[in-house]
Protein backbone atom coordinates (compact mmCIF):
# COMPACT_ATOMS: atom_id res chain seq x y z
CA UNK A 1 0.00 0.00 0.00
CA UNK A 2 1.68 2.93 -1.37
CA UNK A 3 0.66 5.37 1.46
CA UNK A 4 2.57 8.74 2.58
CA UNK A 5 2.07 10.00 6.46
CA UNK A 6 0.45 13.91 6.27
CA UNK A 7 0.42 16.47 8.06
CA UNK A 8 -0.85 15.84 11.50
CA UNK A 9 -3.06 18.23 13.65
CA UNK A 10 -1.35 21.24 14.50
CA UNK A 11 -0.40 21.06 17.94
CA UNK A 12 -0.28 17.42 17.85
CA UNK A 13 3.61 16.44 19.23
CA UNK A 14 5.11 13.49 18.05
CA UNK A 15 4.91 10.49 20.41
CA UNK A 16 1.85 12.52 22.79
CA UNK A 17 -1.56 11.37 21.52
CA UNK A 18 -2.25 9.00 18.86
CA UNK A 19 -1.21 10.19 15.75
CA UNK A 20 -3.82 10.66 12.52
CA UNK A 21 -2.05 8.91 9.57
CA UNK A 22 -4.00 9.43 6.01
CA UNK A 23 -3.85 7.26 4.06
CA UNK A 24 -3.95 6.96 -0.05
CA UNK A 25 -4.81 3.37 -1.06
CA UNK A 26 -5.05 3.40 -4.95
CA UNK A 27 -6.01 4.21 -7.62
CA UNK A 28 -3.59 1.57 -9.30
CA UNK A 29 -3.66 -1.38 -6.36
CA UNK A 30 -3.86 -4.55 -7.34
CA UNK A 31 -7.09 -5.25 -4.66
CA UNK A 32 -9.00 -2.50 -5.71
CA UNK A 33 -9.64 -4.59 -9.11
CA UNK A 34 -9.58 -1.96 -11.56
CA UNK A 35 -8.79 1.94 -10.17
CA UNK A 36 -10.45 2.62 -6.73
CA UNK A 37 -9.41 5.42 -4.83
CA UNK A 38 -9.46 5.11 -1.26
CA UNK A 39 -8.84 7.17 1.39
CA UNK A 40 -8.67 6.09 4.74
CA UNK A 41 -7.77 7.60 7.84
CA UNK A 42 -6.30 5.88 10.44
CA UNK A 43 -6.09 5.95 14.20
CA UNK A 44 -3.40 3.11 15.23
CA UNK A 45 -4.27 0.12 12.95
CA UNK A 46 -8.16 1.02 12.95
CA UNK A 47 -9.79 2.67 10.06
CA UNK A 48 -11.71 5.58 11.81
CA UNK A 49 -12.67 7.13 8.65
CA UNK A 50 -13.17 5.45 4.74
CA UNK A 51 -13.88 7.43 1.20
CA UNK A 52 -14.04 6.07 -2.03
CA UNK A 53 -13.17 8.15 -4.10
CA UNK A 54 -14.54 6.93 -8.29
CA UNK A 55 -15.04 7.73 -11.44
CA UNK A 56 -11.32 6.55 -12.72
CA UNK A 57 -13.31 4.57 -15.69
CA UNK A 58 -15.92 6.92 -16.30
CA UNK A 59 -16.13 6.23 -20.66
CA UNK A 60 -19.51 7.92 -20.85
CA UNK A 61 -21.36 5.21 -22.38
CA UNK A 62 -24.97 6.37 -20.91
CA UNK A 63 -24.47 9.75 -23.40
CA UNK A 64 -23.00 7.40 -26.53
CA UNK A 65 -26.20 5.36 -26.54
CA UNK A 66 -27.88 7.83 -27.25
CA UNK A 67 -26.58 8.45 -30.53
CA UNK A 68 -26.67 4.64 -31.53
CA UNK A 69 -29.46 2.79 -32.87
CA UNK A 70 -31.28 0.37 -30.60
CA UNK A 71 -29.44 -3.04 -32.11
CA UNK A 72 -25.90 -1.24 -31.57
CA UNK A 73 -26.30 -0.49 -28.31
CA UNK A 74 -25.99 -3.90 -27.35
CA UNK A 75 -22.03 -3.44 -27.80
CA UNK A 76 -21.86 -0.92 -25.63
CA UNK A 77 -23.85 -2.96 -22.63
CA UNK A 78 -21.03 -5.67 -22.54
CA UNK A 79 -18.22 -3.38 -21.54
CA UNK A 80 -19.87 -1.98 -18.54
CA UNK A 81 -19.11 -5.20 -16.95
CA UNK A 82 -16.60 -6.84 -18.50
CA UNK A 83 -16.73 -9.73 -16.20
CA UNK A 84 -20.85 -10.04 -16.95
CA UNK A 85 -21.01 -9.08 -20.55
CA UNK A 86 -23.70 -11.30 -21.21
CA UNK A 87 -25.92 -10.22 -17.98
CA UNK A 88 -25.55 -6.88 -19.52
CA UNK A 89 -26.99 -7.98 -22.51
CA UNK A 90 -29.50 -9.49 -21.30
CA UNK A 91 -30.61 -6.88 -19.22
CA UNK A 92 -30.62 -4.18 -22.38
CA UNK A 93 -32.41 -6.54 -24.80
CA UNK A 94 -35.38 -7.39 -22.27
CA UNK A 95 -35.74 -3.79 -21.89
CA UNK A 96 -36.04 -2.54 -25.39
CA UNK A 97 -37.95 -5.67 -25.99
CA UNK A 98 -41.12 -4.90 -23.58
CA UNK A 99 -40.64 -1.35 -25.51
CA UNK A 100 -41.63 -2.91 -28.43
CA UNK A 101 -43.44 -5.65 -27.33
CA UNK A 102 -41.77 -8.22 -29.13
CA UNK A 103 -42.38 -11.85 -28.22
CA UNK A 104 -38.78 -13.93 -27.67
CA UNK A 105 -39.36 -17.48 -29.06
CA UNK A 106 -38.57 -20.58 -26.34
CA UNK A 107 -35.15 -21.72 -27.38
CA UNK A 108 -34.01 -18.30 -27.45
CA UNK A 109 -34.62 -17.88 -23.75
CA UNK A 110 -33.24 -21.13 -22.53
CA UNK A 111 -30.26 -20.43 -23.93
CA UNK A 112 -30.07 -17.21 -22.98
CA UNK A 113 -30.73 -18.22 -19.10
CA UNK A 114 -27.39 -21.05 -20.04
CA UNK A 115 -25.48 -18.45 -20.91
CA UNK A 116 -26.46 -15.89 -18.24
CA UNK A 117 -25.79 -18.73 -15.53
CA UNK A 118 -22.55 -19.76 -17.04
CA UNK A 119 -21.67 -15.70 -17.33
CA UNK A 120 -22.74 -15.85 -13.29
CA UNK A 121 -20.05 -19.02 -12.76
CA UNK A 122 -17.30 -16.72 -14.96
CA UNK A 123 -18.01 -13.82 -12.89
CA UNK A 124 -17.35 -15.67 -9.20
CA UNK A 125 -14.64 -18.16 -10.16
CA UNK A 126 -13.03 -14.38 -10.69
CA UNK A 127 -14.12 -13.11 -7.84
CA UNK A 128 -13.18 -16.20 -5.76
CA UNK A 129 -9.59 -16.72 -7.16
CA UNK A 130 -8.95 -12.83 -6.53
CA UNK A 131 -10.31 -12.61 -3.43
CA UNK A 132 -8.82 -15.66 -2.01
CA UNK A 133 -5.01 -14.17 -3.76
CA UNK A 134 -6.11 -10.83 -2.00
CA UNK A 135 -6.55 -12.65 1.14
CA UNK A 136 -2.96 -15.03 0.82
CA UNK A 137 -4.39 -18.22 -0.90
CA UNK A 138 -2.62 -18.25 -3.86
CA UNK A 139 -3.35 -21.54 -5.18
CA UNK A 140 -7.28 -21.11 -5.37
CA UNK A 141 -6.54 -18.17 -7.67
CA UNK A 142 -4.94 -21.13 -10.37
CA UNK A 143 -7.99 -23.66 -9.95
CA UNK A 144 -10.24 -20.49 -10.75
CA UNK A 145 -8.69 -19.96 -13.58
CA UNK A 146 -8.34 -22.92 -15.03
CA UNK A 147 -12.51 -23.60 -15.36
CA UNK A 148 -12.83 -19.92 -16.70
CA UNK A 149 -11.25 -20.68 -19.37
CA UNK A 150 -13.61 -23.48 -19.70
CA UNK A 151 -16.77 -21.28 -20.07
CA UNK A 152 -14.75 -18.90 -22.05
CA UNK A 153 -14.00 -21.36 -24.43
CA UNK A 154 -17.77 -22.15 -24.68
CA UNK A 155 -18.65 -18.25 -24.83
CA UNK A 156 -16.12 -18.45 -27.89
CA UNK A 157 -17.71 -21.55 -29.20
CA UNK A 158 -21.33 -19.23 -29.44
CA UNK A 159 -20.48 -15.82 -30.08
CA UNK A 160 -16.63 -15.94 -31.43
CA UNK A 161 -15.48 -13.98 -28.60
CA UNK A 162 -14.05 -14.50 -25.24
CA UNK A 163 -15.59 -11.75 -23.01
CA UNK A 164 -16.98 -9.39 -25.53
CA UNK A 165 -19.70 -11.43 -26.77
CA UNK A 166 -22.65 -9.11 -27.79
CA UNK A 167 -24.29 -12.46 -28.48
CA UNK A 168 -27.75 -11.83 -26.97
CA UNK A 169 -29.98 -9.25 -29.61
CA UNK A 170 -33.39 -7.60 -29.41
CA UNK A 171 -35.38 -10.11 -31.22
CA UNK A 172 -33.21 -12.98 -30.10
CA UNK A 173 -30.32 -14.60 -30.45
CA UNK A 174 -26.92 -13.10 -32.77
CA UNK A 175 -25.90 -16.24 -34.36
CA UNK A 176 -27.49 -19.60 -34.28
CA UNK A 177 -26.02 -21.81 -31.29
CA UNK A 178 -22.93 -23.44 -32.92
CA UNK A 179 -22.54 -27.35 -34.24
CA UNK A 180 -21.96 -29.89 -31.48
CA UNK A 181 -22.53 -26.75 -28.24
CA UNK A 182 -24.72 -29.49 -26.79
CA UNK A 183 -21.51 -31.88 -25.98
CA UNK A 184 -19.09 -29.47 -24.83
CA UNK A 185 -21.53 -28.16 -22.36
CA UNK A 186 -22.38 -30.55 -20.64
CA UNK A 187 -19.06 -31.90 -20.34
CA UNK A 188 -18.40 -28.70 -18.54
CA UNK A 189 -21.07 -29.02 -16.56
CA UNK A 190 -21.10 -32.91 -15.32
CA UNK A 191 -17.38 -31.84 -14.10
CA UNK A 192 -18.15 -28.34 -12.70
CA UNK A 193 -19.49 -29.85 -9.27
CA UNK A 194 -16.63 -31.47 -8.49
CA UNK A 195 -14.31 -28.43 -9.09
CA UNK A 196 -16.57 -26.58 -6.64
CA UNK A 197 -16.00 -29.03 -3.87
CA UNK A 198 -12.24 -28.76 -4.71
CA UNK A 199 -12.23 -25.17 -3.99
CA UNK A 200 -14.00 -25.91 -0.83
CA UNK A 201 -11.44 -28.57 0.27
CA UNK A 202 -9.07 -25.62 -0.06
CA UNK A 203 -11.15 -22.88 1.89
CA UNK A 204 -13.88 -23.78 3.84
CA UNK A 205 -12.26 -25.22 6.76
CA UNK A 206 -9.10 -23.51 6.13
CA UNK A 207 -7.95 -21.96 9.61
CA UNK A 208 -6.03 -19.12 7.99
CA UNK A 209 -8.89 -18.35 5.44
CA UNK A 210 -11.92 -18.47 8.62
CA UNK A 211 -9.27 -16.09 10.57
CA UNK A 212 -9.84 -13.42 8.21
CA UNK A 213 -12.77 -14.03 6.59
CA UNK A 214 -15.21 -14.88 10.12
CA UNK A 215 -16.58 -11.70 11.63
CA UNK A 216 -15.08 -9.13 9.50
CA UNK A 217 -16.57 -6.25 7.52
CA UNK A 218 -20.19 -7.55 9.27
CA UNK A 219 -22.88 -4.65 8.29
CA UNK A 220 -26.59 -5.41 9.57
CA UNK A 221 -28.81 -6.23 7.16
CA UNK A 222 -30.85 -2.56 7.58
CA UNK A 223 -28.34 -0.93 7.02
CA UNK A 224 -27.42 -2.57 3.50
CA UNK A 225 -30.63 -2.01 2.59
CA UNK A 226 -31.01 1.31 3.51
CA UNK A 227 -27.57 2.32 1.32
CA UNK A 228 -28.86 0.56 -1.79
CA UNK A 229 -27.06 -3.05 -1.63
CA UNK A 230 -28.46 -5.83 -3.43
CA UNK A 231 -27.14 -9.37 -4.40
CA UNK A 232 -25.23 -11.82 -3.18
CA UNK A 233 -24.37 -9.27 -0.03
CA UNK A 234 -28.01 -8.97 0.82
CA UNK A 235 -28.63 -12.84 1.15
CA UNK A 236 -25.77 -13.19 3.10
CA UNK A 237 -27.15 -11.37 5.68
CA UNK A 238 -30.41 -13.24 5.56
CA UNK A 239 -32.37 -11.72 2.70
CA UNK A 240 -33.66 -14.56 0.78
CA UNK A 241 -34.53 -12.05 -2.42
CA UNK A 242 -33.52 -12.98 -5.93
CA UNK A 243 -34.80 -11.09 -8.80
CA UNK A 244 -35.18 -14.20 -10.52
CA UNK A 245 -38.15 -16.15 -8.12
CA UNK A 246 -39.17 -12.02 -7.52
CA UNK A 247 -39.57 -11.11 -10.84
CA UNK A 248 -38.90 -13.92 -13.10
CA UNK A 249 -37.32 -12.76 -16.82
CA UNK A 250 -36.61 -14.72 -19.65
CA UNK A 251 -38.34 -18.18 -18.76
CA UNK A 252 -36.67 -18.31 -14.95
CA UNK A 253 -39.51 -19.41 -13.61
CA UNK A 254 -39.08 -23.17 -14.96
CA UNK A 255 -36.58 -23.62 -13.61
CA UNK A 256 -35.87 -25.36 -10.01
CA UNK A 257 -33.57 -23.55 -7.94
CA UNK A 258 -32.68 -22.06 -4.63
CA UNK A 259 -31.61 -18.76 -3.34
CA UNK A 260 -29.19 -19.50 -0.66
CA UNK A 261 -28.88 -17.11 2.33
CA UNK A 262 -26.63 -16.91 5.44
CA UNK A 263 -26.96 -14.89 8.49
CA UNK A 264 -24.07 -13.56 9.69
CA UNK A 265 -23.18 -11.10 7.04
CA UNK A 266 -19.27 -11.09 7.37
CA UNK A 267 -16.67 -11.82 4.55
CA UNK A 268 -16.89 -15.88 5.25
CA UNK A 269 -21.11 -15.67 5.01
CA UNK A 270 -20.83 -14.02 1.68
CA UNK A 271 -18.37 -16.89 0.47
CA UNK A 272 -20.71 -19.20 1.34
CA UNK A 273 -23.62 -17.56 -0.49
CA UNK A 274 -21.40 -16.99 -3.26
CA UNK A 275 -20.34 -20.78 -4.01
CA UNK A 276 -23.77 -22.28 -3.30
CA UNK A 277 -24.80 -19.99 -6.19
CA UNK A 278 -22.22 -21.64 -7.92
CA UNK A 279 -23.58 -25.04 -7.24
CA UNK A 280 -27.01 -23.88 -8.35
CA UNK A 281 -26.31 -21.84 -11.23
CA UNK A 282 -24.45 -25.38 -12.35
CA UNK A 283 -27.99 -26.83 -11.43
CA UNK A 284 -30.30 -24.01 -13.39
CA UNK A 285 -27.09 -24.61 -16.46
CA UNK A 286 -27.65 -28.49 -16.21
CA UNK A 287 -31.79 -28.44 -16.35
CA UNK A 288 -31.49 -25.52 -19.41
CA UNK A 289 -29.34 -28.26 -21.49
CA UNK A 290 -31.95 -31.34 -20.36
CA UNK A 291 -35.27 -29.24 -21.23
CA UNK A 292 -33.87 -27.64 -24.40
CA UNK A 293 -36.75 -26.94 -26.59
CA UNK A 294 -36.60 -26.54 -30.48
CA UNK A 295 -37.27 -24.36 -32.87
CA UNK A 296 -36.44 -20.62 -33.73
CA UNK A 297 -33.86 -18.40 -31.96
CA UNK A 298 -35.36 -14.94 -32.86
CA UNK A 299 -38.55 -13.32 -32.64
CA UNK A 300 -40.43 -13.54 -35.47
CA UNK A 301 -40.46 -9.64 -36.57
CA UNK A 302 -39.03 -9.15 -39.91
CA UNK A 303 -38.88 -5.27 -39.63
CA UNK A 304 -36.24 -5.80 -36.44
CA UNK A 305 -34.45 -8.94 -36.65
CA UNK A 306 -32.28 -9.02 -39.80
CA UNK A 307 -32.93 -11.83 -42.19
CA UNK A 308 -31.74 -14.98 -42.54
CA UNK A 309 -28.74 -14.81 -44.54
CA UNK A 310 -30.01 -16.99 -47.72
CA UNK A 311 -33.46 -15.27 -47.73
CA UNK A 312 -31.63 -11.91 -48.18
CA UNK A 313 -29.65 -13.05 -51.56
CA UNK A 314 -33.02 -14.83 -52.81
CA UNK A 315 -35.77 -12.37 -51.69
CA UNK A 316 -36.38 -9.02 -52.94
CA UNK A 317 -38.51 -8.51 -49.36
CA UNK A 318 -35.69 -9.83 -46.95
CA UNK A 319 -33.15 -7.43 -49.09
CA UNK A 320 -35.05 -4.49 -48.38
CA UNK A 321 -35.25 -5.30 -44.70
CA UNK A 322 -32.14 -5.95 -44.33
CA UNK A 323 -31.13 -2.79 -46.04
CA UNK A 324 -33.48 -0.63 -43.81
CA UNK A 325 -32.47 -2.32 -40.33
CA UNK A 326 -28.84 -1.26 -41.30
CA UNK A 327 -28.96 1.86 -42.86
CA UNK A 328 -32.25 3.05 -40.73
CA UNK A 329 -32.22 0.64 -37.59
CA UNK A 330 -35.73 0.36 -36.42
CA UNK A 331 -38.39 2.84 -34.68
CA UNK A 332 -39.37 1.97 -31.12
CA UNK A 333 -42.60 3.05 -29.53
CA UNK A 334 -42.69 5.93 -27.07
CA UNK A 335 -41.96 5.19 -23.51
CA UNK A 336 -40.07 3.81 -20.76
CA UNK A 337 -39.16 0.72 -18.88
CA UNK A 338 -37.48 -0.05 -16.21
CA UNK A 339 -35.89 -4.03 -16.65
CA UNK A 340 -34.16 -4.88 -13.65
CA UNK A 341 -32.23 -8.90 -13.71
CA UNK A 342 -30.17 -10.33 -10.75
CA UNK A 343 -26.92 -9.92 -12.44
CA UNK A 344 -24.13 -12.17 -10.21
CA UNK A 345 -23.59 -8.73 -8.35
CA UNK A 346 -27.51 -7.78 -7.50
CA UNK A 347 -30.11 -5.71 -9.20
CA UNK A 348 -29.02 -4.88 -12.77
CA UNK A 349 -31.80 -2.05 -14.21
CA UNK A 350 -31.50 -0.61 -17.65
CA UNK A 351 -33.90 2.51 -17.56
CA UNK A 352 -34.89 3.04 -21.18
CA UNK A 353 -36.89 6.24 -22.50
CA UNK A 354 -38.10 6.26 -26.40
CA UNK A 355 -39.28 9.18 -28.26
CA UNK A 356 -40.29 7.19 -30.78
CA UNK A 357 -37.32 7.32 -32.83
CA UNK A 358 -34.64 4.85 -33.37
CA UNK A 359 -32.15 5.72 -31.29
CA UNK A 360 -32.49 5.67 -27.37
CA UNK A 361 -33.31 9.13 -26.26
CA UNK A 362 -32.26 7.94 -22.61
CA UNK A 363 -30.26 4.84 -21.49
CA UNK A 364 -29.75 4.57 -17.61
CA UNK A 365 -27.81 1.83 -16.10
CA UNK A 366 -28.47 1.28 -12.33
CA UNK A 367 -25.58 -0.86 -11.98
CA UNK A 368 -24.77 -3.27 -8.88
CA UNK A 369 -21.73 -2.11 -8.20
CA UNK A 370 -22.33 1.18 -8.02
CA UNK A 371 -24.76 0.91 -5.53
CA UNK A 372 -22.97 -1.90 -3.22
CA UNK A 373 -20.10 0.32 -3.25
CA UNK A 374 -21.65 3.13 -0.95
CA UNK A 375 -21.63 0.85 1.89
CA UNK A 376 -17.83 0.81 2.37
CA UNK A 377 -17.27 3.23 4.42
CA UNK A 378 -20.08 1.50 6.87
CA UNK A 379 -18.34 -1.52 6.27
CA UNK A 380 -14.80 -0.32 7.17
CA UNK A 381 -15.04 2.28 9.84
CA UNK A 382 -13.83 1.21 13.25
CA UNK A 383 -12.31 -1.88 11.45
CA UNK A 384 -8.86 -3.27 10.96
CA UNK A 385 -6.53 -1.82 8.19
CA UNK A 386 -5.44 -5.46 7.51
CA UNK A 387 -9.32 -6.30 7.36
CA UNK A 388 -9.82 -3.47 4.39
CA UNK A 389 -8.62 -5.81 1.88
CA UNK A 390 -10.83 -8.53 2.74
CA UNK A 391 -13.93 -6.09 3.03
CA UNK A 392 -13.19 -4.86 -0.44
CA UNK A 393 -12.76 -8.65 -1.71
CA UNK A 394 -16.15 -9.61 -0.32
CA UNK A 395 -18.42 -6.52 -2.23
CA UNK A 396 -17.28 -8.33 -5.49
CA UNK A 397 -17.62 -4.69 -7.52
CA UNK A 398 -16.36 -4.24 -11.30
CA UNK A 399 -14.93 -0.73 -11.56
CA UNK A 400 -16.43 -0.54 -15.04
CA UNK A 401 -19.91 -1.23 -14.04
CA UNK A 402 -19.50 1.60 -11.29
CA UNK A 403 -17.88 4.59 -13.49
CA UNK A 404 -19.57 3.33 -17.01
CA UNK B 1 -57.70 11.97 -10.03
CA UNK B 2 -55.50 8.20 -10.30
CA UNK B 3 -56.81 6.00 -12.67
CA UNK B 4 -59.22 3.15 -10.28
CA UNK B 5 -56.28 0.36 -11.01
CA UNK B 6 -53.52 2.62 -9.46
CA UNK B 7 -56.25 3.34 -6.22
CA UNK B 8 -56.33 -0.25 -5.96
CA UNK B 9 -52.52 -0.67 -5.23
CA UNK B 10 -52.60 -0.39 -1.07
CA UNK B 11 -49.61 2.08 -0.17
CA UNK B 12 -50.97 4.29 -4.04
CA UNK B 13 -54.05 4.78 -3.21
CA UNK B 14 -53.29 5.65 0.37
CA UNK B 15 -51.09 8.32 -0.83
CA UNK B 16 -53.36 9.57 -3.01
CA UNK B 17 -55.71 9.71 0.03
CA UNK B 18 -53.18 11.75 2.34
CA UNK B 19 -52.94 14.43 0.07
CA UNK B 20 -54.08 14.78 -3.57
CA UNK B 21 -52.44 17.70 -4.78
CA UNK B 22 -48.96 15.66 -4.52
CA UNK B 23 -49.35 13.29 -7.36
CA UNK B 24 -49.82 15.26 -10.76
CA UNK B 25 -50.71 12.18 -12.27
CA UNK B 26 -50.31 8.75 -12.50
CA UNK B 27 -50.05 5.80 -15.03
CA UNK B 28 -49.52 2.04 -15.41
CA UNK B 29 -47.73 1.50 -18.78
CA UNK B 30 -46.55 -2.11 -19.91
CA UNK B 31 -46.58 -3.30 -15.86
CA UNK B 32 -45.12 -0.21 -14.69
CA UNK B 33 -46.20 1.88 -11.99
CA UNK B 34 -45.40 5.64 -12.66
CA UNK B 35 -46.08 8.37 -10.61
CA UNK B 36 -45.63 12.59 -11.85
CA UNK B 37 -45.20 14.10 -8.46
CA UNK B 38 -45.52 17.87 -7.54
CA UNK B 39 -41.31 18.34 -6.62
CA UNK B 40 -41.63 20.60 -3.70
CA UNK B 41 -43.45 17.63 -2.08
CA UNK B 42 -40.67 14.89 -3.33
CA UNK B 43 -39.42 14.40 0.21
CA UNK B 44 -42.78 14.41 1.94
CA UNK B 45 -43.67 11.90 -0.59
CA UNK B 46 -40.55 9.46 -0.22
CA UNK B 47 -41.13 9.47 3.63
CA UNK B 48 -44.55 8.56 3.32
CA UNK B 49 -43.80 5.50 0.82
CA UNK B 50 -40.87 4.55 2.69
CA UNK B 51 -42.90 4.61 5.71
CA UNK B 52 -45.33 2.15 4.03
CA UNK B 53 -43.03 -0.71 2.83
CA UNK B 54 -40.80 1.06 -0.07
CA UNK B 55 -37.52 0.47 2.19
CA UNK B 56 -35.52 0.20 -0.97
CA UNK B 57 -34.20 3.16 -2.98
CA UNK B 58 -33.41 1.69 -6.28
CA UNK B 59 -31.38 4.41 -8.29
CA UNK B 60 -32.14 7.82 -8.63
CA UNK B 61 -31.41 9.46 -12.64
CA UNK B 62 -31.97 12.25 -14.66
CA UNK B 63 -33.47 12.53 -18.14
CA UNK B 64 -33.08 15.61 -20.38
CA UNK B 65 -36.00 16.90 -22.41
CA UNK B 66 -34.20 19.80 -24.19
CA UNK B 67 -35.50 21.91 -26.03
CA UNK B 68 -38.90 21.17 -24.31
CA UNK B 69 -40.06 22.41 -21.51
CA UNK B 70 -40.12 21.63 -18.09
CA UNK B 71 -36.51 20.78 -19.22
CA UNK B 72 -35.57 17.73 -16.83
CA UNK B 73 -37.45 14.82 -15.03
CA UNK B 74 -35.60 13.67 -11.84
CA UNK B 75 -36.75 9.95 -11.66
CA UNK B 76 -36.74 8.38 -8.65
CA UNK B 77 -37.27 4.05 -8.90
CA UNK B 78 -38.45 2.70 -5.76
CA UNK B 79 -39.05 -1.23 -4.25
CA UNK B 80 -41.13 -2.29 -1.48
CA UNK B 81 -39.68 -5.57 -0.82
CA UNK B 82 -42.87 -7.23 1.25
CA UNK B 83 -45.15 -6.40 -1.69
CA UNK B 84 -42.43 -6.28 -4.18
CA UNK B 85 -44.13 -4.05 -5.86
CA UNK B 86 -42.04 -1.07 -8.05
CA UNK B 87 -42.77 2.35 -8.60
CA UNK B 88 -40.89 5.45 -10.51
CA UNK B 89 -41.84 8.82 -8.91
CA UNK B 90 -40.82 11.44 -11.56
CA UNK B 91 -40.59 15.50 -11.03
CA UNK B 92 -40.69 17.86 -13.73
CA UNK B 93 -37.77 20.83 -13.25
CA UNK B 94 -37.36 23.32 -14.95
CA UNK B 95 -34.15 25.82 -15.13
CA UNK B 96 -32.80 26.21 -12.87
CA UNK B 97 -33.36 23.07 -11.83
CA UNK B 98 -33.22 22.05 -7.98
CA UNK B 99 -35.00 19.26 -5.96
CA UNK B 100 -34.54 18.78 -2.09
CA UNK B 101 -32.04 15.93 -1.62
CA UNK B 102 -34.08 12.58 -0.61
CA UNK B 103 -30.56 11.70 1.64
CA UNK B 104 -32.66 11.79 5.08
CA UNK B 105 -34.95 9.34 4.10
CA UNK B 106 -32.47 6.97 1.96
CA UNK B 107 -28.94 7.03 2.54
CA UNK B 108 -28.09 4.87 -0.86
CA UNK B 109 -29.73 8.58 -2.44
CA UNK B 110 -26.51 10.04 -1.34
CA UNK B 111 -24.29 8.77 -4.77
CA UNK B 112 -27.31 8.84 -7.17
CA UNK B 113 -27.64 12.55 -6.45
CA UNK B 114 -24.25 13.38 -6.77
CA UNK B 115 -23.76 11.55 -10.10
CA UNK B 116 -27.42 13.49 -11.69
CA UNK B 117 -25.74 16.59 -10.24
CA UNK B 118 -22.65 15.67 -12.25
CA UNK B 119 -24.02 14.30 -15.44
CA UNK B 120 -26.85 16.69 -15.58
CA UNK B 121 -26.47 19.72 -12.97
CA UNK B 122 -29.53 19.46 -11.01
CA UNK B 123 -28.95 20.32 -7.44
CA UNK B 124 -30.51 18.90 -4.62
CA UNK B 125 -31.33 20.70 -1.45
CA UNK B 126 -29.67 20.50 1.91
CA UNK B 127 -27.39 17.52 -0.11
CA UNK B 128 -24.82 16.46 2.61
CA UNK B 129 -22.22 16.43 0.28
CA UNK B 130 -22.94 17.39 -3.26
CA UNK B 131 -19.52 17.60 -5.23
CA UNK B 132 -18.60 15.67 -8.64
CA UNK B 133 -18.73 12.07 -8.41
CA UNK B 134 -17.30 10.42 -11.82
CA UNK B 135 -15.82 13.66 -14.00
CA UNK B 136 -12.72 15.68 -12.52
CA UNK B 137 -13.40 17.76 -9.99
CA UNK B 138 -12.56 21.10 -12.28
CA UNK B 139 -14.78 20.03 -15.12
CA UNK B 140 -17.06 22.66 -15.70
CA UNK B 141 -19.98 21.48 -17.73
CA UNK B 142 -22.78 18.79 -17.31
CA UNK B 143 -22.00 16.29 -19.99
CA UNK B 144 -25.48 14.37 -20.08
CA UNK B 145 -27.44 17.23 -20.89
CA UNK B 146 -28.61 17.18 -24.36
CA UNK B 147 -26.32 20.26 -25.28
CA UNK B 148 -23.84 18.85 -24.57
CA UNK B 149 -21.98 17.69 -28.21
CA UNK B 150 -20.86 14.09 -27.93
CA UNK B 151 -17.53 14.94 -28.89
CA UNK B 152 -16.79 16.83 -26.31
CA UNK B 153 -15.87 20.69 -26.38
CA UNK B 154 -12.26 21.46 -28.49
CA UNK B 155 -9.59 22.51 -26.22
CA UNK B 156 -8.40 25.65 -25.56
CA UNK B 157 -4.28 25.14 -24.50
CA UNK B 158 -4.62 29.11 -24.71
CA UNK B 159 -7.17 29.21 -22.41
CA UNK B 160 -5.28 27.34 -19.73
CA UNK B 161 -2.37 29.72 -19.94
CA UNK B 162 -5.03 32.65 -19.31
Amino acid sequence: MGGKPEDTAPGEAAGAAPRRLTLNMGPQHPSTHGVLRLVLDLDGETVVRAEPEIGFLHTGIEKEFEQKFYQQGVTLTDRVDYLAPLSNNLCYCLAVEKLLGLEIPPPAQWVRVMLTELTRLNSHLVWLGTHALDVGAMSVFLYCFREREDILRIFEMFSGQRMMTSYFRIGGLALEPPRGWHHAVKRFIEAFPCKVDEYEELLTRNPIWLQRTRGIAQVPLADLLDLGVTGPMLRAAGLAWDIRKAEPYSSYEKFDFEIPTRQESDVYARYQVRVEEMRQSARIVRQALEGMPSGRYVADAPEVVLPDREKMKTEMEALIYHFKIVTGGFRVPAGEVYQAIESPRGELAYYVVSDGSSKPWRVYMRTPSFGNLQCLPRMLEGGLIADVVAGLGSLDFVLGDVDR
Amino acid sequence: MLPAELEAIPAIGELARWDPSVITEGRLERGELTLVIEPAAILRVCQYLKERGFLRLSSVTAVDWHPSRPRFEVVYHLHSLETNQRVRLKCRLDEPAEIDSVTGVWRAADWYEREVWDLFGIRFRNHPNLRRILLPEDWTEHPLRKDFPVHGRRYDYAEEEA
